[in-house]
């Protein structure tokens, strides 16, 4: 069974938590890890993954202009903007 | 009878003739939930007059086939106007702009849009415990669970405060939520029906469907709700069909998997099941052994893959074009504290699981192994069809359990979807119809069809509530 960092799967998972979560998550992981263990009990020497239960291809549409929904609705559900933009913390210096 | 119990037929029917109006249905229908709701907790929103005003602009004695017909809606899918949750703090105050594709067929067809509800959060649960807005009661006992995740959507049928439902069933949510509370759950076939406008939780498993009181009111729902919408490249360009229930089982072959009836099985839910089984015999279909070898595996496949594919959906909710944001010393911290403070325990548990399936290292031995044995068990029901019309089973291994009993450990949870999950896997359609009671708990039977096959497992459904009258017994609330 591999270890688990849980700062590093929080951190790409862009979720903070507290040292109690850490301590809680980490343990359930590990026991979820232990459960799906039983899949390396299945052979699966040349069998194809499924993504998708149907086949999916490219569906493309016409490139042309349609009515889409107001900006200023959309804006409407924003933490915060201005000017018509998402204002977001500053990224770059 | 009071115009609430009704079933969509009955109220069409007296709709069409003028013997009652849509406002009049609609007042009964807000009444009800008036009196009970304290109770069951299955509305997470309502607009009393939004609906009476729906009500009165509808033409209730047109040929549509929900004209006038209250309907509540799983808080999953966006309604233009109305709040869109899913359950979750991250989404409070959010409002939606747009109607999801199944929203605008309903309107097309008369639909009167009654309210939102209750759900486990982001529809990850088994039990609508994971709500952030507190728990949905079952209507034949107030201390269980309702199941999950669409727990609101069934108990609002079961408990008379819709005449029918939407959810959305992942891994069973439609399924087993109407297995443990009486009523009828369909999942239909993955790209049966456009997931425009639904929250995705899982894409390649997701599918909407109607909770109702009788196998006829589940057909005429997935007439209205499926079809092909360019807007979800995944809904399949086939014709819909007129999804006629008549003509009985005489002649049809029923699946019997031996890997459905396990060790630690409710002897009541085995009994109640095995019985429903011997009627479908006696009313001429043949029954035949099949298996499923890979059935075992199911679950270990679904949380990681449902999960994984979890992790990257849930990606959006980062306080930055909706919901709550909780700020940072930067742009990543944001992201970690919002999300930190706006997700509840079972999402960030599952997010974390997925992140971890699908990050270096680890991908092969967990998401694509995952997506292999997944392959497995697609053929496992392409054999078994092979031999058989439709699979029987039971749609869950226990009736409803007392609220809080399971939630201290998630793998136990998780394997309350044991015989619903595949179903989503392989991208088959599936029913759960009541056939019984364990005590005073209802028992679901589960009809599994091939692709795009709904109307074997409407036709199925059918004969069989039609010899019984399990889909008569209501609740006391």
């Amino acid at each position: 069974m591999p270890d688990v960092d849980i700062n590093h799967v929080a951190h790409l998972a862009r979720i903070e938590l507290t040292d109690a979560e850490k301590v809680k998550f980490s343990a359930q992981l590990k026991d979820m890890l232990a459960y799906v263990d039983q899949l390396s009990r299945v052979d699966v020497t040349g069998v194809e993954p499924t993504a998708h239960a149907i086949p999916l291809t490219n569906v493309l549409r016409k490139d042309e202009i349609r009515p889409s929904i107001a900006t200023e609705r959309i804006l409407k559900n924003a933490p915060e903007s201005a000017r018509d933009l998402f204002i977001v913390p500053k990224i770059v210096e | 009878m009071s115009l609430f119990a009704l079933t969509i037929a009955e109220l069409r029917e007296k709709l069409r003739t003028g013997e009652v109006s849509a406002r009049e249905v609609t007042q009964a229908l807000l009444n009800r939930i008036q009196a009970v709701d304290g109770k069951l907790n299955a509305y997470l929103w309502l607009n009393p007059d939004d609906a009476l005003a729906q009500a009165e602009r509808v033409d209730a004695k047109s040929d549509k086939l929900l004209a006038g017909i209250p309907i509540a809606v799983k808080d999953v899918l966006n309604v233009d106007g109305q709040p869109c949750t899913c359950a979750s703090k991250i989404l409070k105050g959010y409002t939606s702009v747009y109607d999801a594709q199944v929203i605008t067929r309903l309107k097309q067809e008369g639909a009167i849009i009654l309210g939102r509800t209750n759900m486990d959060e982001f529809a990850m649960g088994s039990s609508t415990e994971n709500s952030s807005w507190g728990v949905t009661r079952n209507p034949w006992d107030l201390e269980r669970i309702p199941g999950g995740s669409s727990g609101g959507s069934a108990a609002c049928v079961a408990g008379d405060e819709a005449i029918a439902s939407l959810g959305s069933d992942t891994g069973g949510s439609i399924r087993q939520p109407a297995a443990v509370t009486g009523c009828v759950g369909l999942k239909p076939t993955y790209g049966r029906v456009s997931r425009y406008g639904l929250v995705a939780f899982a894409s390649s498993l997701d599918q909407i469907g109607p909770f109702t009181k009788t196998v006829a009111d589940a057909a005429t729902m997935l007439r209205v709700i499926a079809g092909h919408d360019d807007r979800d490249s995944t809904s399949v360009p086939r014709p819909v069909p007129q999804y006629s229930i008549a003509g009985g089982v005489k002649g049809l072959r029923l699946g019997l998997p031996k890997e459905y009836f396990i060790p630690g099985m409710d002897r009541e839910v085995e009994a109640a099941v095995r019985a429903a089984i011997r009627q479908l015999g006696s009313l001429g279909a043949e029954i035949v052994e099949i298996s499923l070898p890979h059935t075992e595996y199911a679950v270990a496949v679904y949380y990681l893959i449902a999960t994984a594919e979890a992790s990257a959906n849930l990606a959006r909710f980062d306080g930055v074009r909706y919901g709550a944001r909780v700020r940072g010393e930067d742009v990543i911290d944001t992201y970690g504290k919002t999300r930190g403070a706006g997700f509840g325990p079972e999402v960030k548990r599952r997010i974390i699981l997925g992140t971890y399936a699908l990050s270096a290292g680890y991908y092969d031995a967990y998401y694509l192994r995952a997506q292999k044995v997944r392959t497995l068990i697609r053929q496992d029901f392409e054999k078994a069809f092979q031999k058989c019309d439709a699979i029987v089973t039971p749609t869950t291994a226990e009736p409803a359990f007392k609220i809080g009993e399971k939630s201290a450990d998630p793998l136990k949870m998780y394997l309350c979807d044991i015989f619903t999950i595949s179903c989503n896997l392989a991208g088959n359609c599936g029913i759960s119809v009541p056939c019984g009671f364990a005590g005073k708990l209802p028992v679901g039977l589960q009809i599994l069809g091939k692709a795009f096959d709904e109307e074997t497992i409407l036709r199925v459904a059918q004969a069989y509530e039609q010899s019984t009258d399990w889909h008569k017994q209501r609740p006391v609330l």
